[in-house]
């Protein structure tokens, strides 16, 4: 009995990571612009798409695909973000979420020409497959993996966002943008680079999210709904918000799967609306 | 959209000014009988597209008047739905009754729900709409027992309408018999935001802060608004319920609620043909290229979507109405 709630502890505790590295980047962009970004998952896909071309067409192992799929997926929404998204700032909260789907509608529909619409798998090295027997537990070595990976980018973020000139511009600006930028910070810069930066995180989230979840076109759908409810019940802009609703929603998610099948997704989302309620501006939000 | 502000001494006659029909919006709603006529053998399909309509009219009553971004406004068509469709199963197939049975149910779940959606706004609002219409998929799903879970309620057959016409294969009656009721729930939507109350309703969408300040408390209205427009999704349910004789899962789905905000942007927020117009081009293009390439159908909703949003943020209808300078509200 002990064992196995620990397992689904663990596995839930591994999901959960996943689901951070997913929308941790949303979470700082909406609490910076309060622009409502429904594509990061979209962004996600990209970065799954990248580490899987890579593999299979270019032969690379799985390690050197991760940075690359941060960077081409960082690349690719600093595009967006100076093209398109740019423009909505000021726009109405549903021209940005029209905007926004238009793109994930968009991305699905071209991921499935590219790619075609079954799930890809990717080759994992051996090392990270199988599982390793800790305390009586069988814990898989990727899920391990994973955990490492999400914690060591939790504290590389804090650490950012605490004790670097950069982080306490971010900061400043989901404060109060006015007061920042009468300050002299170049907020709309400061916004660039974080969005590049979380929808990097995001790619990466993706790549590491094939051997978990699959990847296809629809990738950025399926996630949609899991970022959104990170991003909402966790805060906006808060990084402590956001790993501790990840992490909450990803074991809630698995204990629910196993011990409560029947209910499927039912208890989910009503936690959620039932926060959402008593907490608009979520767990650990300052403003909504 | 914005409201005149130079040429109102009073605001009854800037209301009564509205209320007057044009020769353009009833040759709007002449040609809607056309099909009749045009495409008897698409009568179904018009169906439909009068039925999605009266769902985007309820839609455009809480997104374009009270500014409530809603995505999960299936819920109030789905409840309409599976109304319609258990009183028919349960042997009694009469249209009527079960449309005004479905409407009542529809409106109190709008009530009891609209407590929650102003209680909340921005990100949060979007996340409660969408989290209720995935609660309301979850629900129907496990209740197999009452909905039929993902193989859809068996066993719908109506009684003819009035007693007299039967819902026919080609879609006469079913046609006829959306279009009339789209028409009557038009008037009623139509006498309601030319009201005070819907002038007010505009007001709130514009500034939430401001209307209580000048003696119209917003909270009561939003609640009120929003309980008549799943009324009204509700009737849109159980019509498509009746007509098809069939209740899926689908009527409750994210997709249903997320189609109607794309076709009502499309047409046009906060004009109530807004809704109409999109509907049918939505209905009419997915109809046609559907045939052709089901997969990638989504690729240019999506293109159309970034294009009405940076082009056209009124919709068709207002970008029409910018053409036509002399009329304040063309359509």
């Amino acid at each position: 009995m002990i064992p196995q709630i620990m397992g689904v502890l663990f596995d839930g505790f591994a999901y959960g990571m996943l689901l951070f590295l997913l929308s941790v980047g949303l979470s700082v962009t909406l609490g910076l612009m309060n622009f409502i970004n429904l594509a990061h998952g979209s962004f996600a896909m990209v970065g799954g798409y990248v580490t899987f071309s890579l593999m299979n067409y270019a032969g690379w192992p799985f390690f050197a695909t991760l940075p690359m799929a941060f960077v081409v997926t960082a690349v690719v929404s600093v595009v967006f973000e100076r093209t398109l998204f740019r423009r909505l700032y000021r726009a109405t909260e549903l021209n940005q979420v029209l905007l926004t789907i238009g793109l994930v509608f968009v991305a699905a529909a071209v991921a499935a020409y590219i790619f075609g619409t079954v799930q890809q798998p990717i080759q994992l090295p051996d090392y990270l497959r199988g599982s390793v027997e800790v305390a009586g537990l069988r814990l898989g070595i990727y899920r391990i993996f994973l955990i490492g990976v999400a914690l060591a980018i939790t504290a590389l973020l804090i650490a950012g966002v605490e004790m670097t000139r950069f982080g306490a511009q971010v900061r400043a600006a989901v404060d109060n943008q006015r007061v920042a930028t009468g300050l002299g910070i170049n907020v709309e810069g400061v916004f660039a680079v974080a969005f590049a930066l979380g929808s990097g995180l995001a790619g990466l989230g993706g790549a590491l999210a094939i051997e978990i979840v699959g990847l296809d076109p629809s990738f950025g759908f399926q996630f949609l709904v899991y970022v959104l409810i990170v991003v909402s019940v966790g805060g906006l802009g808060s990084i402590g918000g956001s790993f501790a609703a990840a992490a909450l929603l990803g074991i809630s998610d698995v204990a629910g799967k196993y011990y409560v099948p029947e209910l499927g997704a039912f208890m989910l989302y009503a936690l959620m609306v039932g926060l959402l309620m008593y907490r608009p501006r979520g767990l650990f939000g300052k403003r909504s | 959209m914005s409201a005149p502000t130079e040429s109102v001494p009073d605001p009854h006659l800037y209301l009564e000014r509205q209320t007057r029909w044009g020769p353009i919006e009833i040759a709007f709603w002449l040609a809607l009988l056309l099909p009749f006529i045009l495409v008897p053998t698409y009568l179904n399909l018009a169906s439909q597209i009068a039925i999605t309509a009266l769902f985007a009219v309820s839609v455009d009553l809480i997104l374009g008047y009270a500014g409530i971004i809603s995505l999960g406004h299936a819920v109030y068509f789905g409840v309409g739905s599976y109304t319609a469709g258990l009183l028919s199963k349960w042997g009694w197939g009469e249209p009527l009754t079960g449309l005004v049975m479905a409407a009542l149910l529809a409106t109190l779940v709008g009530y009891l729900t609209s407590f929650i959606i102003v209680r909340v706004r921005h990100l949060a609002l979007i996340m409660i709409t969408l989290g209720l219409g995935f609660l309301s998929v979850e629900a129907a799903n496990s209740a197999g027992w009452l909905t039929g879970g993902a193989d859809g309620l068996q066993g719908v057959s109506m009684w003819p309408l009035f007693a007299q016409f039967d819902f026919d294969l080609w879609g006469y009656t079913a046609y006829a018999y959306s279009l009339a009721v789209l028409f009557l729930v038009f008037l009623l939507c139509r006498r309601l935001v030319f009201s005070p109350f819907g002038l007010s309703l505009r007001g709130i969408r514009e500034n939430l802060s401001r209307m209580p300040a000048i003696g119209a408390p917003s909270r009561f209205r939003l609640m009120k608004i929003y309980t008549i427009s799943a009324g009204i999704a509700g009737i849109a349910g159980a019509l498509l319920a009746q007509t098809t004789e069939t209740v899926s899962l689908e009527v409750l789905s994210f997709q249903r609620s997320a189609d109607v905000v794309v076709m009502l942007i499309l047409g046009g927020t906060g004009r109530l043909y807004g809704g109409i117009v999109g509907a049918v081009i939505f209905m009419v293009a997915r109809d046609q290229l559907a045939d052709m390439n089901p997969q990638y159908w989504y690729f240019w909703i999506g293109l159309l979507l970034i294009a009405v949003v940076l082009f056209l943020p009124n919709g068709i209808l207002g970008g029409l109405a910018r053409l036509v300078p002399s009329r304040r509200r063309a359509a």
